[in-house]
């Protein structure tokens, strides 16, 4: 039974509805990052598919950019209590990524510019549900948003959408990436509020 | 699991920011830098939660303090700077937060580098710092509008008069205090060069505040020779209304 809070109304709105439980609604684009922005050059940049022994598949941002894209319209949700409706974004899908890999792995790790990782069941990430992302609102992904490219995988809290992203390793079981590791659920669906790893 | 929290105390750090003690029955204990899920809830079953950063040292009483700073359009902050009384009950959870913490058996030097309220972690890391007896070197880098907007400001002082302590450098961006040294502006290379550890001595760093100032500060800090390896960031998120971290 909650404690009322006396004297509190609080500020709602018809879109409320819509929100996941303990969530609000913002029009802007918060930062949250655990470091540094890496700034990565696109000469630099690749992104790769690996099973933990052998690299599968390899892009470098030319060849990347090369493969056919979607666009997608989505509302995130941030662990820390955001959403945000309707944002657009032009991607590819990882479904063209993973397209011809058959390994039998259930998991993937993600893999970013400066460290960052997090886990996703490969079902999860699969059947128009995840995307590589670089261009947000029509213009390129900005390096405090993730960019040159990151992961959207917007049904999950927005930490499992990885931003500079540079790989996934295929994974026979589920192991906790770097918030996982530090409290966070290993799944995170915000519509069962799976924030903590205590839920 | 949402905690009961008794409010027993309540100070203005500025004319916009008010810290609040809170007892709390079954806390589990923290470390500096972790923060806790605030929730109200109106009569009707409506509830808003927002994330606040701890500002004391851990402690044996079972009672933590937060700081929170008004937000012109907040939801939660004006009811927690104004409304709220002694005695009043509130549900939080946590602590929270894993990544950007502060532990005591630390001996590394520790260089803090604060935005306006993103002082509050790091002041449980000073805090804690002086509970614990330890001799860990630290410095803060604390930049403010201005005068008025520092927070928990004769600690700090206090803190900056003693031997083996804490050097604070401030940083104000709009107004000065009167005879200033530097005028009003964000921090720059020459402010990191003087008012910060060089990275020679291969400090960790706890950078808090608004996004740009972390982006700005901790690249400044990278282009002082510091490895990203060892700076640790937290950003507030929409509205500033929380603290942290991290997506």
């Amino acid at each position: 039974m909650a404690i009322i809070s006396r004297g509190f109304s609080g500020r709602r709105s018809a879109a409320d509805a819509k929100l996941p439980p303990g969530q609000y609604l913002t029009t802007e684009f918060p930062v949250l990052s655990a470091g540094p922005t890496p700034h990565i050059s696109l000469d630099r940049w690749e992104f790769t598919i690996d099973d933990g022994s052998n690299v599968l598949k390899r892009w470098d941002w030319k060849s990347f950019r090369e493969l056919v894209t979607e666009t997608i319209t989505v509302d995130l949700h941030c662990v820390t209590r955001w959403s945000k409706f309707g944002t657009s974004w032009e991607g590819v899908s990882l479904d063209v990524l993973l397209a011809g890999i058959r390994t039998g792995l259930d998991y993937a790790m993600f893999r970013s510019y400066g460290d960052y990782t997090t886990n996703l069941p490969l079902k999860d990430v699969m059947n128009k549900q995840a995307w590589i992302a670089f261009k947000y609102d029509r213009a390129d992904l900005a390096p405090v948003h993730g960019g040159p490219a990151r992961l959207l995988v917007p049904h999950l809290y927005l930490w499992k959408s990885a931003k500079w992203v540079k790989g996934m390793t295929l994974m026979p079981h589920d192991k906790p990436g770097f918030w996982e590791s530090l409290g966070y659920h290993m799944y995170g669906d915000p519509w069962r509020e799976q924030r903590y790893s205590d839920e | 699991m949402w905690r009961t929290a008794t409010v027993v105390g309540m100070q203005y750090e500025t004319a916009t920011a008010r810290t609040i003690t809170l007892a709390v029955r079954d806390w589990p204990g923290h470390v500096a830098g972790q923060h806790v899920d605030v929730r109200l809830t109106a009569p009707d079953g409506y509830s808003a939660v927002r994330s606040y950063s701890i500002a004391s040292a851990p402690s044996s009483d079972r009672r933590i303090q937060i700081t929170v700073e008004r937000l012109p359009n907040g939801e939660v902050s004006p009811y927690l700077t104004q409304e709220v009384m002694v005695g009043d009950e509130l549900e939080l959870r946590g602590p929270i937060g894993g990544w950007f913490v502060w532990l005591s058996d630390q001996t590394e030097p520790i260089q803090l580098v604060a935005g306006g309220s993103g002082i509050v972690p790091l002041m449980a890391m000073i805090r804690s710092r002086a509970s614990a007896g330890s001799a860990a070197a630290f410095r803060l880098l604390y930049s403010v509008r201005e005068p008025e907007a520092v927070f928990y400001r004769d600690e700090l002082a206090a803190l900056s008069n003693q031997g083996n302590s804490v050097a604070v450098t401030y940083a104000y961006t709009r107004v000065t205090p009167r005879d200033w040294p530097r005028p009003a502006g964000r921090i720059d290379a020459a402010l990191i060069a003087t008012g910060t550890w060089p990275s020679s001595l291969r400090p960790t760093s706890y950078v808090c505040g608004p996004t740009s100032l972390v982006e700005h500060a901790s690249d400044l800090l990278i282009a002082a020779g510091h490895d990203r390896e060892r700076i640790r960031t937290e950003r507030f998120g929409a509205t500033g209304e929380q603290k942290r971290v991290q997506v």
